[in-house]
């Protein structure tokens, strides 16, 4: 006999975005369960050693480790099953889903699905990019944060916007030097606290510059470095070296889709969100009944964003689950949508705002 | 290299606890993951890629990307950027593809 484990609704995904779905779902009354590949919920979270900043109702002034704890310890409380170390592989046309843990499947339905997956980091092409040492800056920061290793001794960090500011930043706490960021763009990206932080310890920002080739024998020993022009191509004899061991890669992430594609959501390519994202509408349903997305999956942004677009989508799902109070919920899912909104306001929002619009123009037109 | 002194983060390390890397006695905590003891031991090539025979060490360290894939007690194709330290492991280079067969 084949076992498969029933629930109202299954979240995949336990950070920032899955975890406040959990909580909804399961303060409506739903059975719940949560599934993340990592030991210990919070995605992203886990890493964040700073203090976030925001409006005070998205945690400003708490650091991310922090609100990962306050968080996974209320989906525990309101009763959300809990399943870590296992990770979805498939989503099949009967809602069901495929889960390995401990080298065994289990099978799991549900009647609504919350997917949280995030994002994953991009490469870029240049010699020997797959030289170890060459690290995806997450990866630095798991490295240095989560399990106490120093990725080497002296670093170059590729990309200028907020995760490659602040992880100079941490790898300077963690005892690494940083020789320099290097960002193609002509100005700093990332938000101007983060990139005075980085002034402060003296480290340098050469803006319109990008890393050309990267040399070494088993590892990274050498980096090459070169302006850009206004196209984005380096400028013959701009070339200058720094003798590092570690390179770190902070040019954006790409949503991780794959169970969207395998359970046939409509999907578009939009630039600013990231890459592929999901076709939905405002309660973040996508074009399969009963499944919602939230957080980075559903366009590259921010935990702030996520943690309201996961409640949105855990008081969507328990709507149509018919749990809870109808009135309750739908005045819950306003705030929700009204304060996103707020946050997504300022110009610092701009770049999600023009990409959801181009979102929702390739859906139209299709 | 480990950290031993952070201005936020303290570090909360298994028990120590001895592994071979290609028959090199080495020492890690348990329960961290392989490629973060390897790494703190200098360790940072971690197979050579199937065609070229090229160096590879890991990159995403979450489990997305395979860069990382080492042979552990016979197991080929071992992510060890997330499979967990214990006691005793025997843990190995891979070159090229590995033979799943070899280790049933
Ligand atoms: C260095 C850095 C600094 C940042 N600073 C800030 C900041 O100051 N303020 C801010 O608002 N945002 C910040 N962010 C952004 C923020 O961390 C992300 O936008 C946020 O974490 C996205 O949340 P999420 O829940 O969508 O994804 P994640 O946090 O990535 O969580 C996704 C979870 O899904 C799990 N998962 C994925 N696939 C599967 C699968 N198939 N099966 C099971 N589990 C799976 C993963 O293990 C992970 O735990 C920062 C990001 C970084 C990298
Ligand atoms: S480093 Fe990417 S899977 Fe291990």
């Amino acid at each position: 006999m084949i076992s498969l484990r029933a629930y109202d609704a299954i979240v995949i995904g336990g950070g920032p975005a899955g975890l406040p779905a959990a909580i909804e779902l399961a303060s409506c009354g739903a059975k719940v369960a949560m599934i993340d590949r990592e030991d210990r919920l919070g995605g992203q979270l886990t890493k964040q050693t700073h203090m976030f900043f925001g409006s005070q109702s998205q945690r400003a002034g708490t650091r991310g480790v922090d609100i990962a704890g306050i968080l996974a310890k209320e989906a525990l409380e309101k009763g959300v099953e809990v399943y870590l170390g296992a990770t979805v592989l498939g989503y099949y046309d009967d809602r069901v889903i495929a889960v390995e843990k401990d080298e065994r499947f289990i099978k799991m339905k549900a009647t609504a699905y919350v997917v949280a997956t995030g994002a994953s980091e991009k490469m870029l092409a240049f010699p020997n990019n797959d030289l170890p040492g060459v690290y995806g800056a997450g990866a630095i920061q798991t490295l240095m944060n989560v399990h106490g290793v120093m990725p080497g001794k002296r670093a170059l960090m590729v990309g200028a916007g907020n995760i490659g500011l602040i992880i100079s930043y941490q790898l300077v706490q963690a005892g690494v030097e940083v020789a320099a960021i290097v960002e193609a763009a002509p100005r700093i990206g990332g938000y101007w606290v983060h990139a005075s932080k980085v002034r402060r310890l003296g480290i340098p920002v050469l803006t319109s510059h990008t890393v050309t080739q990267v040399h070494g024998t088993d590892a990274v020993e050498r980096v090459t470095v070169a302006r850009v022009d206004d196209s984005w191509s380096p400028v013959p004899g701009t070339e200058r070296d720094f003798d590092v061991d570690v390179v770190g890669l902070a040019v954006g992430l790409s949503p991780l889709t794959e169970l969207l594609w395998q359970a046939g959501c409509a999907m578009r390519f939009v630039p600013a969100l990231g890459g592929h994202v999901p076709v939905r509408n405002e309660n973040l349903e996508t074009s399969v009944d009963g499944l919602f997305v939230a957080g980075d999956v559903a366009g590259v942004e921010e935990a702030s964003s996520a943690m309201l677009e996961g409640r949105l989508a855990g008081l969507a799902a328990a709507l149509k689950l018919g749990r809870g109070s109808v009135t309750g919920v739908m005045k819950a899912m306003e705030e929700a949508r009204l304060e996103l909104e707020s946050l997504r306001a300022g110009p610092v929002g701009d770049k999600i705002r023009k990409g959801l619009e181009a979102l929702a123009r390739e859906a139209m037109a299709s | 290299m480990r950290i031993t002194h952070h201005p936020i983060l303290e570090f909360q390390r298994g028990r120590k606890v001895r592994f071979t890397f290609d028959g090199r006695e080495m020492e890690g905590y348990e329960g961290e993951p392989i490629a973060a003891a390897l790494h703190a031991a200098g360790v940072r090539v971690l197979r050579h890629s199937p065609k070229l025979n090229r160096p590879r060490g890991f990159f995403c360290a979450i489990g997305n990307c395979s860069s990382c894939l080492m042979k552990v007690d016979g197991v080929p194709n071992v992510r060890v950027c997330v499979e967990r330290l214990r006691e005793g492991m025997q843990v190995q280079t891979q070159v090229g593809k590995g033979d799943l067969l070899e280790s049933v």
